[in-house]
Formats: C-alpha cells, sequence, structure tokens
C-alpha cells in the first residue's frame, strides 16, 4: 500500500524534518532542533503538530442519533451541549478499548476525532452499530493542525480572531482565508491549546502564517514526550483490547448516568469491575535513578515476583528524568510502592507516582 | 588527531601508549538524536572487540555502544553519566566514554582512517 502524505508534508521537507512511517502515513518525527528543544519550546512558547492523519468523523443527525450513540459511548450525550467536547472509548462487548476519541456536538450531528491507525476499522463498526442509518464521512479532505503551550492563545488569535474567548473542550466556526475551520480548545500535551480543523488546500497557508507569528513545527517524537509526561494515554501501547477503561484507570471519562442505566456497549464488564475492582490498573511510575523502562519492561514487586509491564516509557524533558505508564497488580498500585524494573538483565528501584508527572495548565472554562 | 581511528559501529579511538580513549563519533550523536542516559562499563572490568561496552539512550530508543579493541576499563567517564546532553555537545572530545589498557594494538589494523569514516558515515546515511 502507497504510503499517504498530509497537505503539509511540503511545509515538513522545507523545515528539515525527519519522517517516520506511522499508521500508513509518512510524519514528521522531529525538525533540525531535536526532540528536546520541540518539547520544551511547547512547554515555554507554542508548538504546532500536524495531526492530519487522525480520522475525522462527521455523523449526520438529530436526537434519534444522539439515542443511538448513547447504546455505544458511555456518555450522557443527551446533555452535551454544542459545541462541547468530550474524551471517550469505543468498546467492544468485554469493554475492550478498541479506540480513544474525542466526541464534540456540532450542529448537524457530531464530529469524532480517531487515532489514525483505528479510524477504518472505527469506521466500519460505527456505520455497522448505527446499521447504515445516518451519513457518515470519515473526511480526507480536511487536515487537522494542533497548536499547542502557553503562547498558542495569543499567537493563534492573531491569525483568527475570537479563538481566544473558546473555553477548554469547546469549540467553533471560524472563518480562515474565507474558509470555514472549526477549532476546539484542546489538545494532548497538557498544555493549553487548540485543534483546528481546516480543509487540506488551506493547511500549509495557515501553518505558515502561525510560524510567522512566532510558533513552531514539533514532531510526533515530542508529541510522545509531551503526551506521557502529561499522564495521558498512547492507544496501541497504553490502551488496547485487552484493557477497559477502569483497568486504564479512565473511570472518570464515563458518565455516572450513563452507570446507572447500564446500557451501552461492554456497560456489564464496566459495572462488574466497578463494584467488584480490578485485578490490573495503569499507574503512573517514576524510576528512582536516570534509566529509561521502555514499553514492555517487566515490572518486579519487592519480593521479586512480577507483578505487571510497561506500556510506555521515555525522557520526560520538563521532569528532567525518566517517566513511564505501565498495569502492575491492583494491590501494587498504592502512590509510593516501592517496585522494581528489569532493564537489560538488571533490576532497577522505581515508586508507583500519581499522573500527571507534569502540571496541566489547561484554560477553564465558566460555563 | 592523526591517531584517531573509527569502527564501523561509530565509535572513535585514540591511541596513546598502551591507552586508548573510545567514544562515539558526532556522525552517531546525529543520527540518535538528543542522547538522555549513558551507562559505562565497570573499571576493572574487561571487554572484548566487538562487543557491547555501554549504553546510549535517546528519547526514542536505546542503542548499544561496542568497543572496537579488547581491554581492561582503566577509567570511564561519568561527566557524561551525570549530563548525558554533554554527548551531544562534545563528541569527539570531552565527552569520551571509556579508556582501555588494550591488549593487542594489532586489533587497530582493521579500522578506518578520518577520510574513510567520513565517506562510511556518507554512504550509510544515504
Amino acid at each position: 500500500m502507497e504510503i499517504k502524505k498530509t497537505s503539509l508534508y511540503q511545509l515538513h521537507q522545507d523545515s528539515n524534518a525527519k519522517f517516520v512511517e506511522f499508521a500508513g502515513y509518512q510524519m514528521p518525527i522531529q525538525y533540525s532542533e531535536g526532540i528536546v528543544e520541540e518539547h520544551k519550546f511547547t512547554r515555554n512558547h507554542s508548538g504546532i503538530f500536524d495531526v492530519s492523519h487522525m480520522g475525522q468523523l462527521f455523523i449526520y443527525g438529530d436526537n434519534k442519533l444522539i439515542e443511538d450513540l448513547e447504546k455505544i459511548f458511555p456518555l450522557d450525550l443527551k446533555n452535551l451541549k454544542l459545541n462541547h467536547s468530550k474524551y471517550s472509548f469505543l468498546m467492544d462487548q468485554d469493554a475492550g478499548i478498541q479506540d480513544d476519541l474525542i466526541i464534540t456536538k456540532i450542529n448537524e450531528g457530531f464530529l469524532i476525532i480517531l487515532n489514525a491507525a483505528c479510524k477504518d476499522n472505527d469506521f466500519k463498526i460505527l456505520k455497522e452499530l448505527l446499521n447504515d442509518k445516518y451519513k457518515m464521512v470519515l473526511d480526507e479532505n480536511r487536515s487537522l493542525i494542533a497548536i499547542q503551550g502557553p503562547k498558542s492563545s495569543q499567537i493563534l488569535n492573531e491569525v483568527i480572531s475570537g479563538v481566544k474567548d473558546l473555553n477548554f473542550m469547546s469549540g467553533n466556526w471560524f472563518l480562515f482565508d474565507n474558509q470555514k475551520v472549526y477549532i476546539t480548545r484542546s489538545g494532548y500535551t497538557g498544555e493549553d491549546g487548540f485543534e483546528i480543523s481546516i480543509s487540506n488546500d488551506f493547511a500549509d497557508k495557515l501553518t505558515r502564517e502561525l510560524i510567522k507569528k512566532g510558533s513552531k513545527l514539533v514532531g510526533l517524537g515530542a508529541r510522545d514526550t509531551l503526551r506521557l509526561e502529561a499522564g495521558l494515554c498512547l492507544y496501541g501501547h497504553d490502551l488496547d483490547k485487552n484493557k477497559t477503561p477502569v483497568e486504564a484507570n479512565l473511570k472518570w471519562a464515563i458518565s455516572k448516568e450513563r452507570i446507572s442505566k447500564g446500557d451501552f456497549i461492554g456497560s456489564d464488564i464496566i459495572i462488574k469491575q466497578l463494584n467488584d475492582g480490578v485485578s490490573k490498573i495503569r499507574v503512573g511510575i517514576k524510576p528512582e535513578g536516570r534509566i529509561i523502562a521502555r514499553e514492555k519492561t517487566k515490572i518486579f514487586n519487592q519480593s521479586d515476583v512480577h507483578i505487571g509491564e510497561i506500556t510506555s516509557g521515555t525522557f520526560g524533558p520538563s521532569v528532567n528524568g525518566p517517566v513511564a505508564m505501565g498495569y502492575v497488580e491492583n494491590k501494587f498500585s498504592k502512590k509510593d510502592t516501592k517496585v522494581f524494573l528489569e532493564v537489560r538483565g538488571k533490576k532497577h528501584a522505581a515508586n508507583i507516582c500519581s499522573l500527571p508527572f507534569y502540571k496541566k495548565s489547561y484554560v477553564k472554562g465558566t460555563n | 588527531m592523526s591517531d584517531v581511528k573509527y569502527s564501523k559501529e561509530h565509535e572513535w579511538i585514540k591511541l596513546e601508549g598502551d591507552v586508548a580513549t573510545i567514544g562515539i563519533t558526532k556522525h552517531a550523536t546525529e543520527m540518535l538524536g538528543d542522547i538522555v542516559f549513558a551507562e559505562l562499563p565497570e573499571k576493572g572490568s574487561n571487554v572484548e572487540k566487538d562487543g557491547t561496552a555501554g549504553v546510549v539512550e535517546s528519547t526514542k530508543a536505546a542503542s548499544d555502544v561496542y568497543t572496537p579493541v579488547s581491554g581492561e576499563v582503566v577509567d570511564t567517564n561519568q561527566e557524561i553519566v551525570d549530563d548525558p546532553s554533554k554527548i551531544n555537545q562534545d563528541p569527539e572530545n570531552s565527552a569520551w566514554f571509556f579508556k582501555l589498557k588494550i591488549k593487542d594494538k594489532s586489533e587497530m589494523d582493521s579500522l578506518m582512517n578520518k577520510d574513510d569514516y567520513d565517506k562510511f558515515a556518507k554512504e550509510t546515511t544515504a
């Protein structure tokens, strides 16, 4: 299969990107300044991320659609206000996570942002679950550009006036060059920021203007260190079909109202796990020294018993040390529990810690 | 620096008497990206030609460091363990990795000189 390129491919090349294949797309892993500098620039100023490989699924419909989607997602969609967003997941009957996503109520229905590697399968699953009753468009004609970091609001507002008034996890339509763009105040770095859905033909122009105003391109490498410091999950690593939202410690994202009714896919398992507890759970893990424990590193308790595995681990530039998350047996999941990580045959001390590693600075909404 | 030789695994080696100082090349650091972790062999241990003698990690991945010659580790550079970013800053000088008392000088013969290494590095990148 031919490797796909996003609308910003030329700009990435002009910016000396190092490319990597990711979910069938040629994506920039880093630019000339490198992952650490790009990470820090995002935390201190403003970074632009090409996330056009992610799926933008528009589903058109009215109240009937809301009812049908509530059978799928564990969300109180009836009370989701226009232009407001929620984090959620697509589960199977066993509450295994098939994808994690952001769903936004728009005028004509819903916009769902899906992971690149899952989007085609998600589309198939949803089409089937919705019995083909609604118009569904997995829009390949739109790019998705994220701008993240404390200066992003000011920078984006200079190009698209009014965005600074958006609240966290809400969005609206704006105009750029007479083109309708949908912008949400959201992101995946632990910083204040925005995601901009824009027609492919105008993505390059918008991004170059944001760079002119002082933002910089940031690759997938820094996106990974930023999200991990922020304690956010990466699908295919921290989340997959063998893990449930309760095990992933994401029960905050499940509507209490919907649990009481228990009428969504996977709800039996979710309710059982909420009542009886789970055997494994996702935790933050902080190695004591400088050792980096990567994905699949085995975790042991103080009696040298294997109790779990790392699912993401790297060096956190803002923490200035190694950071990781993984799944351990529930009884070893308490904060400050001492564990050992086996790296290259040696065991290294680490501690279970609360997430995030790096404190968020989201803009809080008033409504 | 005419007495510096290079390996295909992107290490440099500088021989003074029977003590060799070994590090990784600038080209290696450029391929690795930001180095955030370094592990060195233990002082007093013996390492064998082409065997692993350390590890460097970037934000992305871990890579082994090999020794181009055999010998006993007589010194290691703690500074790069404490601040691995020094490896990116000055890889072929102050950010050396370890020093070996070498056994067999003839092991140096198969290594590349600067011109040959530069050519090799260019080819392997392309």
